[in-house]
């Protein structure tokens, strides 16, 4: 565990010592900022909008470092053979999967922190105090973060076996397919047969981020029920644990050429 | 009574690497023949071969970076992916790169926490290393900023910070000068006289003529030859050199030597031990006076162009 | 020296019994959403807004709200549901990002205009989509049917449904049914064999399932409708002949009145009901019927035909 911990924690330190992730974090903020000044423009719904935009930037930028991170973490290592001297040590593969995956989150779990501050910052420079309805604000925010995690643990296994843009390209086109997965069963639910069948179960298997998406809602103030966080929370650590072991899977078997 | 025979560091059965290559029409590539291979504990043992022989395959397969197409191995008496194995083992790959974002010190220091070292030893063992290496003055200086020959040695810390019993070293001379590749070379001495087992590849053969106890030569992907370096140039006929006064060569010195010429107010030419006695004689009917007959020690280099055929040395 | 076969196992383990196990709570989840919350705030109600935010993918995306559509009305179909708002939106925006989806059209036009909880009982947006499908397609003969029988079906105005019907059949390629059908409704727009010929229409002009299924449901009821004024005037005829009316419809078939029991379309025998009435077993099963009702089983939701 002590070895988990320790890749975990030097995958956070190449995040944070890395300048992108700064400038993307102060984006989103900018991005929270001028939120407050559109919210201005369109009367009567400043506090609508500044939710709406804010989340919207927390949840986008965090996908994009989420994604960009995600998927050198298996690949840049095996391109850049600092695996070599990890591997050769008592080191097992999945241990090493393990700790980039923890370490990416933690860092993920930082960044939004630090986003959400700048959020509530705005909300309470508009009504000058906090409400209770700012509370479902962090049931949003805590959504956003189990995205964020299972897109981590997508692109950990999309890294795992292909080049860092293609995992890209797949990462980013699952989240957009996830996007719409509510939709996608739509679709699947239309046709029949053995093609029915294959459409339904790859409806079910792609990540639903639809359901972790509460932020028009909350955006009108109204509140995320408890049942609804219980079952996201199972489904994204659960999707997400699915995701992983098939990173390790496909990482135990690979030759380090 | 038992006899107990020694148990060998690193062992290899069968041992078999066959890469495919090519996109779309896949071909087999063999990198690796079958290879047996016993290293006993406490041995310098140098992996010897051309670029492109299998060296790095075979390494990567006792590290378990890859499976191996066919065959085993085992280092300790262990099988090579046992965590109580890697433990015990160093290794330096070739051309190291690290974490670049790190100080030589948190490399390190990151290395210790994953082999296992204890962390009340684990800075006073770090300290050491680098202080062992030469880049104690360098300890906080990311390693982004560090030469070539600098992140060699960073490699060779990382590779014997645990203080493990087997190191394993692909080129560890690579990319070092003369004065670095000296140190190196008492490193591995050192290490030695500890007891150490080291295993390394090179293609620079009087690094391997210096340290080691025996040596394997490579060839694309088979094992050519293995043993004491001098039971091996042994093998390799010994020559003598012999060098005289007066600018001429008597018509007798050439029929003995095909290597035979003129410097300056000297002369030069090789002959085989067996006709030594011929050369001196003719030496002396043509009134000519000898400075001196040194014997040419066969070197690996002799025996890599007599073991490879000719054919294969023209190739390359 | 190869991967070890304890861990692949353990690792492919976890790998199945996760995603099942996600794959069951989203399922719960699903369940756990209340749809005033997420589905009806979900939507960008501006169709132009949308048509600027899919960058050019607008036929993709009507696809998309084509499914929420149907997807939308099922939903709250199956629950019996009184309300729903969203249908006409969600038609809307898919009929602007692709105003060749013809379905889109046939579908609102059946949809948004019987009333709950059949449909969303607003005609007039039934009838506003389907004069925009005509005016981006107008040669498309099938509009001009949707649109008259939108007109007959709720509006009963059968000199507008016959004038959309005869505008249809001026169409290239028309069914020439449509002029019968404009010729009928002037003269018998009431009867139940109009209605019976209009449903067929339907039945076999469509291949929206939803569609199909709310077809043979009125083709259905025609048929009660029609076959229990019938029956009741048998009984009626038997009383009069024995002076009471019959205990079972054994009693009317040895008289030779019926050849069977008779049975509804949904293979229930009728209710042969106090005074000289015919009922259905079970009216639930039989949507849109205005015959054959037992009494307290309200009937005023059902279209007339
Ligand atoms: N990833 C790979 N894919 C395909 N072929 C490879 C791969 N790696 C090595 N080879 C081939 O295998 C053979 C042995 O390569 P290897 O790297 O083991 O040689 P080496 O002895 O380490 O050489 P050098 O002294 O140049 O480091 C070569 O012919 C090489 O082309
Ligand atoms: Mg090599």
């Amino acid at each position: 565990m002590t070895r988990v911990t320790s890749i975990a924690s030097n995958t956070f330190r190449e995040a944070v010592r890395d300048r992108v992730l700064y400038n993307l974090i102060a984006f989103a903020l900018l991005m929270v900022a001028a939120s407050l000044l559109v919210g201005q423009i369109s009367m009567n719904i400043e506090r609508n909008v500044v939710i709406n935009l804010g989340l919207t930037a927390v949840s986008l930028f965090g996908l994009v470092i989420a994604i960009f991170i995600g998927i050198g973490l298996v690949s840049k290592e095996i391109e850049k053979k600092t695996l070599y001297t990890i591997l050769s040590r008592p080191v097992r593969r999945w241990e090493f999967i393990l700790g980039k995956f923890g370490g990416l989150v933690a860092t993920l779990v930082v960044n939004t922190v630090f986003m959400a501050v700048g959020i509530f910052a705005a909300v309470f420079y508009l009504a000058h105090h906090f409400q209770r309805a700012d509370a479902y604000l962090l049931v949003a925010l805590y959504f956003i973060i189990l995205q964020f995690v299972m897109i981590t643990a997508l692109a950990l296994l999309f890294s795992s076996f292909s080049s860092p843009l293609l995992s890209a390209v797949f990462a980013f086109a699952l989240f957009v397919i996830g996007t719409f997965a509510q939709d996608l069963r739509g679709f699947a639910s239309l046709t029949h047969g053995v093609i029915g069948w294959i459409a339904i179960a790859a409806a079910y298997v792609v990540p639903n981020f639809a359901a972790l998406n509460v932020i028009s809602s909350v955006a009108h103030d109204q509140p995320v029920a408890a049942s609804l966080v219980l079952y996201n929370t199972l489904y994204a650590l659960l999707y997400s644990a699915a995701a992983v072991a098939g990173a390790m899977l496909i990482f135990e078997r690979r030759n380090l050429k | 009574m038992p006899t107990f025979v020694a148990m060998p560091a690193i062992e290899t059965f069968g041992l078999e690497k066959t890469y495919t290559v090519g996109f779309w029409r896949k071909r087999p590539r063999c990198a690796l023949r079958p290879l047996n291979l016993a290293v006993e504990e406490g041995e310098v043992f140098g992996y010897l071969g051309p670029n492109g022989a299998g060296k790095t395959t075979t390494l990567k397969l006792l590290m378990g970076l890859m499976f191996p197409t066919a065959g085993s191995a085992k280092i300790l008496g262990r099988e090579v992916n046992d965590p109580q194995v890697k433990a015990q083992i160093g290794f330096l790959p070739e051309q190291p790169y690290f974490y670049d974002y790190l100080t030589a010190r948190e490399l390190l220091e990151y290395y210790a926490q994953l082999s296992g070292v204890e962390a009340r030893a684990r800075s006073r063992r770090v300290a050491a290393v680098l202080e062992r290496v030469g880049l104690r003055d360098v300890a906080g200086v990311q390693l982004r900023k560090f030469s070539k020959g600098m992140l060699q040695r960073v490699g060779i810390a990382q590779a014997i910070l645990h203080d493990p019993k087997v190191v394993f070293l692909d080129e560890p001379m690579s990319g070092l000068d003369p004065i670095g590749r000296r140190e190196v070379r008492d490193l591995i001495e050192s290490l030695k006289q500890e007891g150490k087992t080291v295993f390394f590849s090179t293609h620079i053969l009087s690094d391997a003529e210096a340290l080691c106890d025996r040596v394997a030569v490579l060839h694309q992907g088979e094992l050519r030859g293995i043993g004491v370096i001098a039971d091996l140039t042994s093998s390799v006929r010994g020559k003598v050199e012999v060098i005289w006064q007066g600018g001429v060569i008597p018509p007798a010195m050439h029929a003995l030597s095909a290597e035979c010429h003129l410097i300056g107010a000297m002369a030069r030419a090789v002959v085989g031990e067996n006709q030594l006695d011929a050369a001196v004689d003719a030496l002396r009917r043509a009134n000519l006076k000898l400075v001196s007959v040194t014997p040419v020690r066969a070197s690996l280099e002799d025996y890599f162009v007599e073991k490879l055929s000719p054919a294969e040395v023209a190739a390359r | 020296m190869r991967p070890s076969r304890r861990t692949t196992a353990i690792l492919v383990a976890i790998l199945v019994v996760c995603l099942a196990a996600a794959v069951f709570s989203i399922t719960l989840a699903d369940r756990a959403r209340p749809s005033a919350t997420l589905e009806e705030t979900l939507y960008i109600p501006s169709p132009s807004v949308l048509k600027r935010m899919s960058l050019g993918y607008t036929g993709l995306l009507a696809d998309i709200y084509w499914t929420r559509a149907v997807q939308y009305f099922g939903g709250k179909h199956v629950l019996a549901s009184h309300e729903y708002k969203l249908l006409a939106p969600l038609l809307d925006i898919t009929t602007q990002l692709d105003p060749h989806l013809t379905v889109a059209y046939q579908f609102g036009a059946i949809f948004l205009t019987q009333p709950p909880p059949n449909g969303a009982g607003d005609p007039d947006a039934a009838i506003k989509l389907v004069k925009f499908g005509i005016q981006e397609n107008p040669d498309n003969w099938h509009l001009y049917y949707n649109l008259g029988f939108i007109y007959y079906l709720e509006k009963k105005d059968y000199g507008a449904a016959a004038q959309a019907f005869e505008q249809g059949s001026r169409v290239p390629n028309a069914h020439p049914f449509l002029k019968l059908l404009a010729a009928r409704m002037a003269e018998r727009g009431g009867d139940l064999e109009t209605a019976r010929m209009l449903w067929t229409m339907t039945y076999d002009d469509s291949k929206d399932k939803d569609i199909k299924a709310n077809a043979i449901s009125h083709l259905r009821a025609l048929q009660v409708d029609e076959t229990v004024p019938r029956l009741e005037q048998l009984i009626r005829q038997y009383f009069e002949r024995t002076g009471h009316d019959p205990g079972n419809w054994a009693e009317l078939v040895r008289a030779g009145y019926l050849p069977g029991i008779p049975l509804d379309p949904a293979g229930h025998p009728y209710k042969l009901a106090p005074e000289g009435n015919v009922w259905v077993a079970v009216p639930d099963a039989l949507p849109f019927i205005t015959q054959g009702l037992p009494p307290g089983v309200k009937a005023s939701e059902m279209p007339k035909l």
